[in-house]
């Protein structure tokens, strides 16, 4: 009897020990929140590795991207301790800095020699810095992105519709370098009968919930001439947001969305817009660059059916891109700041981000972009590298969320409901957004 | 057995604290039941009510905690009064609220009166026609996202059946003159039975004896149909519109979940409106005022129409 229970008492102290010790391993894990798509898949396994060198578990929070912005800035703003790492929207930045939810990483860099040299300039400024333009870094540049646009190459090479084509707008069909000729493109592809089904010109980003319209409209005006603010004089939006230059690229986006999109595409983002190109329905998409892994292993439209272009350039020739994508930050909330530095120190290594690449993520590292084999490492690597070097962004401002709310108010008024003329919309978003710096007593 | 227990607790009870229960009057112990209750109800109803008439006095933003908040007097409340968006939201759920209670009250009621006649599978019909209602919101919408689909969509595949319009160019949720109307008919289909079931209950609480009475009368059907059923179900049906019409006036899942308040913003209904400044533009001490509005609104227009109900009742 005594035996047994001594037997009993050991068991059951080696089954308490065991919980304390696998506890303690688990004490450590790091929480890494982010959106649910395929580079958070190509991030879980890359981190494998990460748990395989420190000994430090990842545990992953991925939230689809319409609730991605509510659900993590609730977070934020209720100083949360979900996320130890948090890879947010390049228009965060502003707010979660002067809100102190990032830890700034100046001193951390500077220890770890970590130099931000050593990123694409436009995804240092995109992602990390705050205020603009000035060495204030509170992101590691973790996911490059930018809007670009893919095209049906087998549909584009058909040598009936090249000559049909040839005939009709004088040029070769092929990826268009204006955005005169990509509409012309898309409006010879509207209700074309391809292999006994009926197809659409193009699919263009029409979202009203979140963000997709302005970041399809955006897209389009900054080629056109649109500008958030005088240069010399900050905030002062008048005759730059709604000048003439500007009014006619909203005019041309609604024109493209009038004319050359599939019936009832009227709440498209990126989910949307890779549905329409898979299933084979449209001859061009515009969408976000890490779409485009996806896309190329697709059976019925990837490999050689698929072609790449950058975003095409404006009528005074002027060519620019909507910028997407994140940076990777410590969330000053976080109990296990120290080992979610260890995360960045990690992540910030030239192999690890040649990795990234590999496996689908879009590296941010100048050693990887710049290296000689990268143009040809993917078909679609040389559109991202000519397409990042393009790019422009929305606002960044701690008030973004406001700014971005009246622009996909404006523009989803104007485009899709066809209310008013651009030049309204455009001088409806100078009332909105001055109103919004006003609140903020910037002007 | 249940009393020797009672009595063996009593006796066992200390003589101080059983002084002290034997003084608490009927009153007090009632008032010991209910204060849980009360207490949760200040905590989660009346508390948050007086901070938000606080917070919509001033320009506290939710995701700005650290900032200083300012007291902006009415400034929010005239802000919302002259701001022409929101008027035109307003204007959108009167419509929407409108149309949604004529077409539930036009055919519940019609439906109930059918039901009513105790037909042979009534009781199968009812249940049939009730399925609606059971469904949560969101799959009701997700649903009927698919039906209105211009390109697969059954929906669109019916009426272009009838009418010879092509498929693709029904589109219900993309068209702005459509839209308000897709959602008018999503919220009919769903609630109209919940009306049915309110007026058949009016329906079946008028005694026979009555209609027996007409009858001797030689009163037409017609003639009973207006002297008799209409008037005896009247606060019933003016009830459904009430339930329903708060519902309507708040209305947001549907609205959501099928058209996200566009095109434009030719769906967006206050509610859209209301969560697209505190949750998305972080605007919490205007939100506040707005929704404050919003409360006063409905509860003046309950107010005044459950007078006009008392007045039809005690006719």
């Amino acid at each position: 009897m005594k035996s047994s229970l001594k037997l009993a008492l050991g068991l059951a102290s080696a089954a308490l020990a065991s919980t304390a010790v696998s506890n303690a391993a688990h004490a450590e894990d790091l929480t890494l929140c982010w959106a649910a798509w395929d580079p958070a898949n190509a991030l879980v396994e890359l981190s494998k590795d990460f748990t395989k060198e420190t000994g430090i578990g990842m545990k992953f929070e991925f939230v689809p991207w319409t609730n991605y912005a509510d659900r993590f800035l609730n977070e934020l703003n209720s100083h949360g301790k979900l996320c130890d790492l948090i890879i947010g929207d390049s228009q965060w930045i502003g707010g979660a800095a002067e809100n102190g939810h990032y830890v700034k990483l100046n001193d951390f860099f500077d220890k770890e020699k970590i130099s931000m040299d050593d990123f694409v300039p436009a995804t240092v400024v995109g992602y990390s810095e705050w205020p603009k333009n000035t060495p204030n870094y509170w992101a590691l540049p973790a996911m490059g992105d930018v809007v670009g646009w893919t095209y049906r190459k087998d549909w584009f090479s058909k040598p009936e519709l090249q000559k049909e084509f040839k005939e009709k707008y004088g040029w070769d069909l092929g990826p268009p370098a204006t955005f005169d000729q990509l509409k012309q493109i898309a409006e010879f592809f509207q209700k074309r009968q391809i292999d006994g089904k009926t197809v659409y010109g193009a699919s263009i980003y029409t979202e009203r919930g979140s963000e997709g319209i302005t970041m399809g409209a955006m897209d389009v005006l900054y080629s056109y001439g649109f500008q958030y603010e005088n240069p010399k004089k900050p905030y002062e939006m008048e005759g730059f947001v709604n000048s003439e230059k500007s009014a006619k690229g909203l005019e041309f986006y609604k024109a493209l969305y009038d004319c050359c999109t599939p019936p009832g595409a009227s709440n498209s983002y990126m989910g949307e817009g890779v549905d329409a190109f898979k299933s084979g329905q449209v001859a061009m998409h515009m969408n976000f660059a890490f779409t485009w892994p996806g896309l190329q292993k697709d059976e019925n439209v990837g490999g050689d059916k698929i072609g790449y272009f950058v975003n095409p350039k404006g009528p005074d020739g002027d060519q620019f891109a909507q910028l997407g994508g994140q940076g990777i930050s410590v969330v000053s909330y976080s109990d296990k700041q120290e080992s979610a530095l260890k995360y960045i120190k990690w992540f910030a290594n030239k192999d690890v981000q040649a990795k990234w690449w590999s496996l689908g993520g879009y590296s941010c590292l100048n050693a990887v972009v710049k290296d000689p084999k990268f143009p040809a490492s993917q078909p679609y690597a040389q559109t991202f590298l000519d397409s990042m070097a393009i790019v422009k962004d929305f606002w960044a401002e701690p008030s973004y969320a406001p700014l971005l709310q009246a622009s996909q108010k404006r523009f989803h008024d104007y485009v899709v409901a066809g209310q008013g003329s651009a030049k309204d919309a455009l001088d409806g978003l100078v009332k909105d957004w001055s109103q919004v710096f006003q609140d903020d007593g910037k002007m | 057995m249940l009393n020797r227990t009672a009595d063996n607790v009593a006796r066992a009870t200390p003589e101080p604290l059983a002084r002290k229960v034997r003084g608490i009057s009927d009153k007090g112990l009632a008032w010991l039941f209910i204060s849980p209750t009360i207490l949760l109800l200040l905590a989660i109803n009346i508390f948050p009510l007086f901070w938000a008439i606080y917070l919509s006095f001033t320009n506290f933003r939710a995701n700005r905690p650290n900032e200083v908040v300012k007291n902006l007097g009415f400034s929010n409340y005239q802000r919302i009064l002259g701001d022409q968006d929101i008027w035109i939201a307003m204007q959108t759920t009167a419509h929407f609220v409108f149309w949604t209670i004529l077409l539930q009250t036009l055919i519940g009621f019609t439906l109930a009166w059918l039901i009513d006649r105790k037909f042979r599978g009534h009781a199968f019909w009812t249940t049939l026609i009730l399925v609606p209602m059971m469904l949560s919101p969101a799959v009701v919408g997700n649903f009927w996202r698919f039906l209105y689909e211009p390109q697969i969509g059954l929906f669109s595949y019916v009426i272009s059946f009838v009418s010879g319009i092509p498929p693709t160019n029904i589109q219900m949720l993309s068209n702005v003159s459509l839209a308000p109307w897709s959602i008018v008919i999503v919220d009919t289909w769903m609630w109209t039975p919940y009306v049915m079931l309110i007026c058949l209950a009016g329906l079946r609480s008028i005694p026979e004896y009555i209609y027996e009475a007409a009858e001797v009368d030689r009163a037409s059907n017609w003639r009973q149909f207006w002297s008799i059923t209409l008037p005896m179900a009247l606060p019933f049906i003016m009830l459904a519109v009430l339930f329903r019409g708060i519902e309507n006036f708040k209305m947001f899942d549907m609205v959501n979940l099928l058209t996200g308040g566009g095109p434009g913003s030719t769906t967006e209904v206050a509610s859209i409106t209301l969560k697209r400044q505190a949750f998305e533009s972080w605007r919490t001490g205007y939100s506040s005022a707005f929704a404050i509005i919003l409360f006063v609104a409905v509860f003046g227009l309950a107010n005044i129409y459950v007078k006009a109900l008392n007045k039809v009742k005690q006719r």
